[in-house]
């Protein structure tokens, strides 16, 4: 397992940096803000990062993929992380594509995966109900009806629900609230009769909105994976998703720690900069630190991802460590990034607030630090 | 040229046959071997594995054949300590001559030189120990005052050291002394080796709050060391100083590597796991019932997972050796280890508080007392603050208080 880039990784993580660094830098996702964009992303930038062949990666070669990897996806995902790129990366490629590639049947990925390498199609994952990660508590219901199912409930907290066209929905065919057991996963064209999608404006300014579904009847063939049998499937989708946001929030940090270190270069204060200062000197030290952690953690988590051996209780392990890591060191980050600029943190003027917004939403996004320590704990038998 | 995958095999095979079943066992402290002219082997299969391992020179893998090492590649080193971790075999030999002199010494040091002392190294035969501080030179190292000065064919040297790791029991010494006293400190200072059996030294043990003896304080009175032992050139001593600490960080960092692993193969640690410790002492069964002490267990192991994968990281790209990211693993790896410690006192509960005598199993007595040793690992080879001005100054390019004081 190679912790250091491959020399295609890493031409492609320069040319995402670049790319980045030129057609979609912070002031982007600024400008969509204070518009009060409909869409909530720039068409005209997800138009470009499609031509990269940004939507392929990490979907085979089979299904009109480029079949680069999770580490191909996760360093791209890394550099979007850095000016917060705000488009449906994460919702339709991260995770949508990754649990069509996953869980779904040769008629489905045929026809689903070579739209969204396309970008004809944007997906949605409606997972969450309440307001904290929670991923097998289901009570939105999908009955039996004749010739299909009848969806019942509500959804939180959706990525990009109010732009996509398809949502993936999870929902429970049998067993209790709380239950893995009984939980399905179905393909419902946004469109559908019964469905009400209501966008909720966020502090990180990206998408996201809450779902009602009043008998949603969809046909025997949107089942995704198995019927009462979905958790497990979803579960390992959701570790792979995990991973790339981490590697997305590493991004962020280290763009955040890019910027401290310059302003404690530049900043004087009492006639010295004060980045001559020890008590400030050692708490970057001690961020530079943390954030090598998570370069590491973020690297073997996705070489786990590409390689074939890893098996899923491994990966579950890699995700929440990795999860929990990033998304306690994001915080420390971001909090620091506001208090070492000073006043100037405060404004909005300065971009530094965009990742702190940023931040807490990611840290958040399927479980934060507390949620993942939970888990690891229980994937280590204690 | 061998593949990798033959070099494999053949370790693989190697090992099977050459590493005495007593060797696959986790160490403990008193079976560790340490070499030296009065070597002792507490288990007998340990002298065995070190003749076997020394024969190869696999005592120092990557170290060139030529002075009696491994000859490995870099990758064929990390095959043969995958090996090796794989059958959970212990260090054939722990030695300062290894971990710190060594790399120097073929750095800086002459044929000569080299053809003296490494192949001694590889095999065991002379125990080394390190005169670094003294009892004014801290943190504050270059400030050191020994004296050495040139009488004939040798160096007189006088003055005195202190936390000599096992100067009691080493055979030679790598020392800084003062050779110019009128110049900047930094300039004045020189590398020299000597034989700790010279007339005019003498050893005395520091009692440490865990009540062992690992460190003494050493004098020198006039004791004359042969003008040809020093290493590199007069008075520019200090940057084969900073070099061998870089590497005594990169050892010590690899303290905080077996942290939160649950098999600890090749350490001392006499407790496996934290939460199955934990879990023991609680009559826990399917989940730790202290909701707390499990958050922060699950914590430290996950820092301690994102540490190992760092400290991989670090061997892979790096392609001088050490370099100040050193600093990072040793500050990151000490507290990791401090950490674990405190976690594993709570784990236990009021049996990790024990002393000596009845009421304690020997586990529990050496636990408190490697708890208190542990306290040492973000002083010795460094303090952490210092690490931290390292990382500042070198890593992150931050304006040197200290230079700015100066001016």
């Amino acid at each position: 397992m190679a912790l250091v880039l491959s020399e295609d990784q890493q031409l492609l993580k320069d040319s995402a940096k670049s790319f980045c660094e030129q057609n979609a830098p912070v002031s982007v996702l600024r400008g969509l803000r204070d518009s009060k964009d409909e869409q909530g992303y720039d068409q005209a930038i997800w138009s470009q990062m499609l031509e990269l062949g940004w939507a392929g990666m990490a979907i085979p070669e089979a299904y009109g993929g480029f079949d680069f990897g999770y580490g191909g996806l996760g360093v791209v995902l890394e550099e979007t992380g850095k000016t917060l790129v705000s488009s449906p990366l994460i919702s339709t490629v991260l995770v949508g594509a990754t649990a069509i590639v996953q869980l779904g049947n040769e008629t489905q990925k045929q026809d689903l995966l070579p739209k969204i390498v396309a970008g004809e199609l944007l997906i949605a994952l409606a997972l969450d109900e309440h307001t904290n990660h929670n991923p097998s508590k289901i009570a939105t219901t999908a009955t039996k009806v004749d010739g299909g199912y009848s969806l019942n409930g509500s959804k939180t907290f959706v990525l990009d629900g109010h732009i996509a066209n398809v949502l993936i929905v999870v929902a429970r065919t049998s067993g209790e609230t709380d239950s893995e057991r009984g939980i399905s996963l179905f393909l419902v064209d946004a469109n559908a009769e019964g469905l009400n999608v209501a966008r909720t404006i966020m502090v990180d300014s990206r998408n996201s909105s809450n779902i009602q579904f009043n008998n949603v009847v969809v046909a025997e063939d949107a089942l995704l994976g198995e019927l009462d049998q979905g958790f497990n499937g979803l579960d390992s989708v959701l570790d792979i998703a995990r991973i790339g946001i981490a590697a997305e929030m590493l991004g962020s940090m280290q763009a955040v720690f890019e910027s401290i270190l310059e302003f404690l270069k530049q900043r004087e204060q009492f006639g010295v900069l004060i980045g001559s200062f020890q008590g400030l000197q050692h708490r970057a030290a001690e961020m530079y630190s943390e954030i090598e952690l998570c370069k590491s953690a973020v690297r073997a988590a996705l070489a786990g991802l590409d390689d074939p051996d890893t098996t899923l209780a491994e990966r579950a392990e890699l995700a929440s460590m990795t999860k929990a890591k990033l998304s306690e060191v994001f915080f420390l980050v971001s909090n620091e990034g506001i208090q070492m600029h000073g006043g100037i943190g405060m404004t909005d003027e300065f971009d530094v607030g965009f990742f702190i917004k940023r931040a807490r939403v990611a840290q958040q996004f399927l479980g934060d630090a507390s949620f993942h320590r939970d888990r690891y704990a229980t994937l280590n038998g204690f | 040229m061998q593949s990798q995958q033959e070099f494999r095999n053949e370790t693989r095979i190697w090992l099977e046959q050459n590493c005495p079943e007593s060797m696959r066992t986790s160490m403990v402290q008193e079976e560790v071997v340490w070499g030296g002219r009065n070597a002792e082997f507490a288990n007998p299969d340990s002298e065995t594995w070190l003749q076997r391992m020394a024969q190869k020179g696999w005592t120092c893998p990557s170290w060139p054949a030529e002075y009696g090492g491994g000859g490995l590649d870099k990758d064929q080193a990390i095959v043969l300590g995958e090996e090796l971790a794989r059958i959970n075999a212990r260090p054939a030999l722990t030695s300062f001559g290894i971990s710190m002199l060594g790399p120097v010494l073929l750095e800086y040091g002459n044929h000569q030189q080299k053809a003296e002392h490494i192949p001694k190294i590889v095999r065991g035969e002379i125990r080394w120990c390190q005169g670094y501080s003294e009892p004014g030179s801290g943190s504050d190292l270059a400030s050191l005052s020994t004296k050495a000065e040139l009488q004939g064919d040798n160096y007189l040297i006088n003055g005195s050291k202190v936390w000599t790791s096992y100067a009691d029991k080493a055979d030679w010494i790598f020392c800084l002394v003062r050779t110019d006293f009128d110049v900047p400190k930094h300039s004045g200072i020189s590398f020299i080796l000597f034989d700790m059996a010279s007339e005019g030294i003498s050893t005395k043990p520091i009692q440490l709050i865990s009540g062992s003896s690992p460190f003494c304080e050493t004098f020198f009175d006039d004791v004359k060391a042969p003008a040809r032992n020093l290493i590199g050139r007069l008075n520019e001593g200090w940057s084969i100083a900073k070099r061998l600490l870089q590497h005594e960080r990169t050892m010590i960092s690899g303290f905080g590597l077996s942290a939160g692993q649950s098999d600890n193969g090749g350490t001392t640690s006499t407790i496996s796991s934290l939460e199955g410790t934990a879990m023991h002492y609680r009559g826990d069964t399917k989940k730790l019932s202290d909701p707390v002490l499990r958050d922060q267990i699950a914590r430290f192991k996950i820092d301690a997972d994102a540490f190992a994968h760092t400290s991989r990281r670090s061997v892979e790209e790096s392609k001088q050796g050490p370099n100040a990211t050193s600093s990072m693993l040793k500050n990151y790896g000490c507290e990791l280890n401090k950490r674990r410690y405190e976690l594993m006192l709570q784990a236990i509960g009021s049996q990790g508080l024990g002393w000596e005598g009845e009421g304690f199993s020997d586990e529990e007595l050496q636990l408190t007392r490697e708890w208190l040793r542990s306290k040492a690992n973000s002083i010795e080879g460094g303090t952490s603050e210092v690490q931290l001005n390292i990382i500042a100054k070198r890593v992150l390019g931050l304006p040197d208080i200290l230079s700015l004081a100066r001016k």
